[in-house]
């Protein structure tokens, strides 16, 4: 079975919001209508989006490191969203794992976002329907997009790539192997949810760079020091080309 | 969480009704069963009417919460895993049944349909047993809306069950009572005396709830939330300046004053006043059943709202400073 699921590396998250907003535009001009911007240029803006990332401070000072977040609905194994929902609004889907609201038969009684830990989901205050991340379900089987553009808009919008989207349940992903590789966990894992998405932890990162990692000391084609070699009979690469 | 005014209006308005149909209903049992005297006039077409209006209030209030009344009908499709959808069915079909029974007995199509050993059983007693159970369905399934959250530690538990039901009970003969006073019909004594029983029961089991609450500490912290394992860990930014739907709809506002105060006003004003009072009138004393009721509704309208201040959604843990 196939569980789509992005995995966000915390590592390498700079806070730039470049998902925040991607996510915001890709899916406010999307099919299901606009996402409600109220105040937007005013002093308290505030609205719906499917994406945030949030900002920590962890340690204390002069000890500290700042985390990005970004924070999204999880796409859970186990949704407890989808089974209170008393319209069918909320559902699941088997064969990728995303986790869907259909907007046309939301009653906005608002019970599923109560279910939800995470705080994934939003009433949007213009369309008064329950609202979150789709994963970009309409990105990924799009034939019309080249095949690298079928992912979450989130993933290719990302500087420095800290969002891995792929089929976690396929040990081969990029997303399983990240998982994998890096130690990925997933959110309050006390409730028993199996968020899909997964998170890399910060780590320790250090590049030990040798001498000869700049400068090769064997280099066969150095030429520094032509003219002072031994002459040869034979014609060497070197003579044929225009070094 | 964010008290959701439809849903204390919804709540508390539906548990009178549904009360107030079980102590006439019961009432009529006793008499059957010759352990009550028969009272002269015929007072449950009035009772079941009153009952029936409330749960219309009720239905009437739920509708103010929905995004889109207007596709209401589709919440009975999921009875199956939502209780919210299960109560949806249980609601109009209690409403049914209470004004079936109404009609039976208003129009005195009351033929009796069986016997129970001795006991001529009528077609009102039969609708009204299905009424019965229809309102018993509801309590539960009003009640497990709130209880089978289990990230709501506040309400994950069967006294939500239990608090609901006696609520609803006791504001239910308390309502019964003013209106045996009012119509002199009706067997007072059974109800007042019931009303001071149950408003009793109520208060202990609210009392053993507020206790349980008192110390549950949410399994989310921080550290979970986000999976970093700091012991320091401070929020910077929410990821949004002017609020979201994640501080408006899982959040009070009230001040830490108001809120105690609104828990001492609904234990005086919904139980301890009106069991004082109840258990002092007397079967002409309108004004103090009446006074009793209406203190009663109002402190049972403070506690639902102390019960939703009181339910702390994990979610919070991620908005604990906007920057
Ligand atoms: S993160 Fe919340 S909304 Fe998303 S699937 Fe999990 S429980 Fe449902
Ligand atoms: S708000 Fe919509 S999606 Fe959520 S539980 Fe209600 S009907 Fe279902």
């Amino acid at each position: 079975m196939t569980q789509l699921a992005l995995v966000i590396d915390l590592n390498t998250c700079v806070g730039c919001h470049a998902c925040v907003t991607s996510c915001k535009e890709w899916n406010t001009s999307g099919d299901a209508g606009p996402m409600v911007d109220r105040n937007p240029y005013g002093a308290e803006p505030t609205g719906t989006f499917f994406n945030r990332v949030q900002t920590f401070e962890v340690g204390e000072f002069p000890d500290t490191q700042t985390i990005h977040f970004p924070k999204s609905c999880l796409h859970c194994e186990d949704p407890p969203c989808v089974p209170v929902c008393p319209t069918g609004a909320s559902y699941k889907r088997p064969e990728d794992g995303i986790v869907l609201v259909d907007y046309d038969k939301c009653i906005g009684c608002e019970y599923c976002s109560w279910a939800c830990p995470y705080g994934a989901r939003e009433i949007d205050e213009q369309q008064k329907v329950m609202k979150k991340c789709t994963l970009c379900v309409d990105r990924l089987y799009d034939e019309s997009l080249p095949e690298a553009e079928r992912k979450p808009v989130c993933v290719l919008s990302c500087p420095t790539s800290a969002r891995i989207y792929g089929d976690i349940h396929d040990p081969e992903s990029d997303a399983s192997r990240a998982i994998n590789a890096a130690g990925g966990y997933q959110l309050m894992p006390e409730w028993g949810t199996q968020p899909a998405n997964h998170y890399l932890p910060r780590r320790k990162v250090s590049i030990a760079v040798h001498e000869e990692d700049l400068q090769r000391v064997d280099n066969p084609l150095r030429k520094e020091d032509r003219g002072q070699r031994a002459p040869t009979t034979r014609t060497t690469l070197d003579d044929s080309t225009s070094w | 969480m964010k008290p959701a005014f439809s849903v204390i209006f919804l709540t508390t308005l539906i548990g009178a009704g549904q009360g107030l149909f079980l102590a006439y209903y019961s009432a009529e049992w006793l008499v059957m069963l010759n352990m009550l005297q028969p009272a002269g006039s015929d007072y449950t077409t009035l009772a079941a009417s009153i009952s029936f209006l409330l749960l219309v209030a009720g239905l009437l209030a739920s509708f103010f919460h929905l995004g889109h009344p207007e596709r209401a009908w589709r919440a009975a499709a999921m009875w199956r895993t939502s209780w919210l959808s299960r109560e949806v069915i249980a609601l109009p079909a209690a409403m049914a049944t209470v004004f079936a029974y109404a009609v039976i007995r208003y129009f005195g199509l009351d033929l009796q349909v069986l016997t129970l050993g001795r006991i001529p059983v009528s077609l009102s007693t039969l609708v009204g047993f299905m009424a019965m159970l229809a309102i018993i369905a509801l309590f539960v399934c009003t009640a497990m809306i709130y209880a089978s959250l289990k990230f709501l530690r506040q309400w994950h538990s069967p006294l939500t069950v239990l608090n609901f039901f006696l609520m609803g009970m006791a504001s239910g003969f308390t309502l019964a009572t003013v209106l045996a006073v009012a119509t002199s019909a009706g067997p007072f004594g059974y109800f007042s005396a019931m009303a001071v029983f149950l408003t009793l029961a109520a208060l202990m089991s609210r009392l053993f709830s507020l206790s349980r609450n008192l110390n549950l500490r949410s399994p989310s912290t921080l550290q979970s939330a986000i999976g970093v394992h700091h012991p320091t860990i401070r929020q910077m930014a929410q990821g949004a300046m002017g609020g979201s739907f994640n501080t408006r709809a899982f959040m009070h506002t009230y001040g830490a004053g108001v809120v105690r105060l609104g828990r001492r006003f609904f234990l005086i004003s919904g139980f301890v006043l009106p069991l004082l009072l109840l258990f002092f009138s007397e079967a002409d004393s309108l004004l103090v059943c009446a006074a009793a009721l209406l203190l009663q509704f109002l402190g049972l309208l403070a506690e639902r709202w102390y019960f939703f201040i009181e339910a702390e959604h994990p979610q919070n843990v991620y908005y604990q400073m906007i920057s």
